[in-house]
């Protein structure tokens, strides 16, 4: 069932073949024509869902906690500012255990604004208990919010869970992508079944407050409910490729997957649309006979660890290219690289490259300069290169920065 | 009617969801100085005790018998002060 | 009949051994809500004294399904679970009650509801969910130790608008909600007060048959913030009524149309004199001037409201 579709349809699609009860959401840039779609769907019957129409971000994500609790299918989307404004109940989803889904069309957060796209909005959520799924393509974009679904609504897992795909450049390019058959959605993705409801016939009471004696071993029963969704995770992608034959990441629990690694020395750790762009410059290396592979990130929270680790097993040097900032220490995906290597006893250089911020081309001279810089590491005592000498903004416009900064 | 006990062998359930009314456990009796005695003489069974209490502990027992449940009142003399006929006094509660 | 079983407290939809102070009218408040909405009633509960003293894990007060998320959103998870249901009923899922058969309430106090959480509520008030909202007015927030609230009447000393030597308490006037509210198009508004149950178990069955958003604003003494003394707590309640400074009314489709009439109107001070948070006012210079203000907003309610019989 190829379709020629823009990202955002393409999200909309997933989302009616996932049939949610209740659909909330509000408009924000690039993410808006996601739920315009499904608008547009509900108002020629296409889509039964009850589609709330909300007053803000945080309302969207309230009126879905209120809906999954009564048990039903949730679907909201958003980004950037809204993803922030709606931050305190997505931490409380997780702790009270109501499952919920969303695509986030990653933008930039403000100060300053943009309206471009980079990590910096998903990643400032990574501590609340949510798992996040990234895409390369579009295609992926839409299988994530099946497998989101499907891992969420797990009784022994119920979490918020995100699908992530860059603003504009993938909720705004059209892509080849193929649809879902009904009959292989009952088979993949049953109606949910929820733990507890709100049912006047059985009531009980959620949200109630705890002492402390209680609340870090709730807090743990989190904990744990990420850590089993790796493999809950890897069940997904199994099942996934047995009904709709497609593969993600299916040897390593479908949580990364990897190109050209095999006897990697030189090793791109990265994730999300860059990808595509990496892929083809590694090409590039490989047919001069340079020992360079990608390792591509499919889901963040929960970290892949053990994945990773067996990824750079052999590795020499490590470049992160991730789309995030650092605040103070550094971005996201190279201090958990770090911190997972650092059980290993494996100590070699991390370099970490902030590329493609607010939306900014990552072209191929990008990546070569940074699979340039990782190379000249090789082999090097990470003492010899320093804590400051890893963070590198790939690119960073000195000419425009005043005097003394 | 045998009152649930919430902490007897405790587990906690997902998202610390609560059973309904486990709050029966908590016998906030021990709250009070002085306690609500009905001079059921007086009383007139107009009910409005009942209606005014907020901890649910004084109720209709049998036709026109109202009476004190004394594991929960926490001796705030609405009551007292709402009886239209008096007939409700706060008496020092002894050690 | 065994001892403890003369008090049914399994027929409780609130549950004593909540740890409401002594003589709470907002306690007062959830058992009459609890009554007139009978057991098929889900509730959401904003973050607040109600909420804290009924809900420490693993106690619960409550013998509805009721639940509790954040402090400003409960107009919100309301209009989520109640549009679940109509999802349900609509697609025919089961195991679920019907949608025409529950009661979708939200209950919570006045500064989750004037200020925090206004946002959620006009946003559920427009868009005409099915969904019962009732605000429990002790005119301050309570749960977090007595701090001034939109609903703060000019004049109360609490301990963000402390009285002191330049100050006279709170120095604006109370948020008039229940017209914000009426503003959104709603069917059907009232105030009421724990000193007149019937009428506010009355109002309660009434809005209950009305499909759409409605709402309920209770008045609610509160001993500990109001610094009166227990006992005295419906007394108050009634005094705020026969002062005119709390009229009881109801206004339908943005019109008044009922009114609770005064007999024999009394003067603002036998109110405030029962109150610790006043007592200031009758100590301080000036503090005449304002007893004065407020007996002119009560004067005003009276001729707004046509009060006097």
């Amino acid at each position: 069932m190829d379709k020629m579709l823009t990202g955002y349809d393409a999200v909309a699609e997933a989302v009616k073949s996932c049939d949610p009860d209740v659909i909330s959401a509000y408009p924000i840039t690039p993410q808006t024509d996601i739920v315009e779609k499904l608008s547009e769907m509900v108002a020629d019957g296409e889509l039964t869902s009850e589609f709330i129409k909300v007053d803000s971000e945080f309302n969207a994500a309230s009126t879905c906690i209120g809906a999954s609790a009564a048990g039903a299918r949730v679907f909201s989307a958003t980004c950037s500012q809204g993803l922030k404004l709606m931050s305190e109940v997505l931490f409380t989803a997780s702790g009270m255990r109501l499952p919920l889904v969303m695509a986030i069309a990653n933008r930039s957060l403000s100060s300053p604004l943009s309206i471009w796209s980079d990590y910096t909005d998903t990643f400032a959520e990574k501590d609340g208990g949510m798992i996040q799924f990234y895409a390369e393509d579009v295609q992926e974009a839409m299988d994530n919010i099946l497998m989101a679904y499907k891992v969420a609504e797990d009784r022994e897992i119920l979490l918020p869970a995100l699908s992530c795909l860059d603003g504009f450049i993938l909720t705004h390019v059209q892509e080849p992508v193929e649809l879902y058959d009904e009959e292989d959605m009952k088979q993949f993705l049953p109606d949910r079944v929820p733990k507890y409801t709100l049912d006047p016939s059985n009531p009980v009471t959620m949200g109630a407050y705890t002492r402390p004696e209680y609340w870090a071993e709730c807090k743990y029963m989190v904990q744990k409910a990420l850590m089993k969704s790796k493999d809950k995770i890897g069940e997904a992608v199994e099942e996934f490729a047995d009904v709709f034959d497609r593969e993600y990441g299916l040897e390593n629990n479908g949580l990364i997957s990897t190109y050209k690694m095999e006897d990697a020395e030189v090793a791109i750790v990265s994730l999300g649309s860059v990808v595509g762009t990496i892929k083809n410059v590694i090409d590039e290396y490989r047919d001069k006979g340079e020992k360079v592979g990608l390792v591509k990130l499919r889901v963040y929270r929960p970290f892949p660890v053990h994945e990773i680790n067996k990824a750079l097993e052999d590795v020499e040097a490590v470049g992160v290219m991730e789309k995030h900032v650092p605040s103070g220490h550094q971005a996201g995906v190279a201090i958990d690289t770090k911190s997972a290597l650092y059980s290993t006893g494996k100590r070699i250089p991390v370099l970490d490259f902030l590329v493609g911020l607010a939306g900014r081309d990552v072209a191929r001279d990008n990546i070569r300069n940074v699979i340039e810089k990782t190379k000249d590491v090789k082999g090097k005592d990470p003492k010899e290169i320093g804590f400051d000498g890893e963070e590198h903004w790939e690119p960073l416009r000195t000419e425009i920065l005043p005097e003394g900064i | 009617m045998m009152v649930k006990d919430p902490y007897k062998d405790l587990k906690l359930t997902v998202g610390a969801v609560v059973e309904p009314c486990t709050s029966l456990i908590n016998k906030t009796g021990g709250w009070r100085e002085f306690k609500p005695v009905i001079d059921h003489e007086t009383c007139i069974a107009c009910g409005r005790c009942e209606t005014f209490c907020p901890d649910m502990a004084v109720k209709e027992v049998e036709e026109d018998r109202y009476e004190f449940d004394l594991d929960y009142c926490k001796g705030c003399e609405i009551c007292a002060e709402e009886c239209p006929v008096d007939a409700i006094k706060m008496v020092k509660e002894a050690k | 009949m065994a001892a403890e079983d003369k008090f049914r407290h399994e027929e409780d939809l609130f549950c004593p051994g909540h740890r409401a102070c002594p003589g709470c009218g907002a306690a007062i408040a959830c058992k009459l809500v609890t009554e007139a909405t009978g057991p098929n009633t889900i509730m959401a509960m904003p973050t607040g004294c109600m909420e804290v003293t009924t809900t420490p894990f693993p106690e619960s007060a409550w013998g509805i399904s009721w639940i509790h998320n954040v402090f400003e959103n409960a107009a919100a998870i309301a209009a989520g679970f109640e549009t679940a249901y109509k999802a349900f009923s609509k697609r025919g899922k089961e195991g679920y009650m019907d949608y025409d058969d529950v009661n979708f309430v939200a209950m919570g106090g006045d500064g989750a509801t004037f200020d925090i959480g206004i946002r959620s509520l006009s946003g559920m008030l427009e868009r005409g969910h099915d969904v019962l909202y009732i605000c429990y007015d002790n005119e301050a927030y309570m749960n977090t130790g007595i701090q001034r609230s939109g609903s703060t009447p000019l004049g109360a000393s609490t301990t963000t608008s402390p009285s002191g030597k330049v100050s006279f308490g709170e120095d604006v006037h109370k948020k008039d909600m229940p017209r914000i509210v009426a503003a959104h198009g709603v069917e059907y508004v009232a105030t009421a007060n724990i000193a007149y149950p019937n009428d506010f178990q009355d109002k309660i069955e009434k809005a209950l048959e009305i499909e759409g958003p409605k709402y309920i604003q209770v008045f609610a003494p509160c001993p500990r913030g109001w610094r009166n003394e227990a006992r005295d707590v419906v007394k108050i309640g009634r005094l705020g009524v026969e002062t005119a400074l709390h009229p009881i009314y109801e206004m339908e489709n943005g019109e008044i149309t009922e009114v609770q009439k005064i007999k024999e109107r009394k003067p603002v001070e036998e109110y405030l004199k029962l109150q610790g948070r006043f007592k200031h006012l009758f100590k301080m210079e000036g503090g005449e001037e304002i007893i004065q203000e407020i007996q002119r907003v009560a004067d005003r309610n009276a001729e707004i409201f046509g009060l006097d019989e």
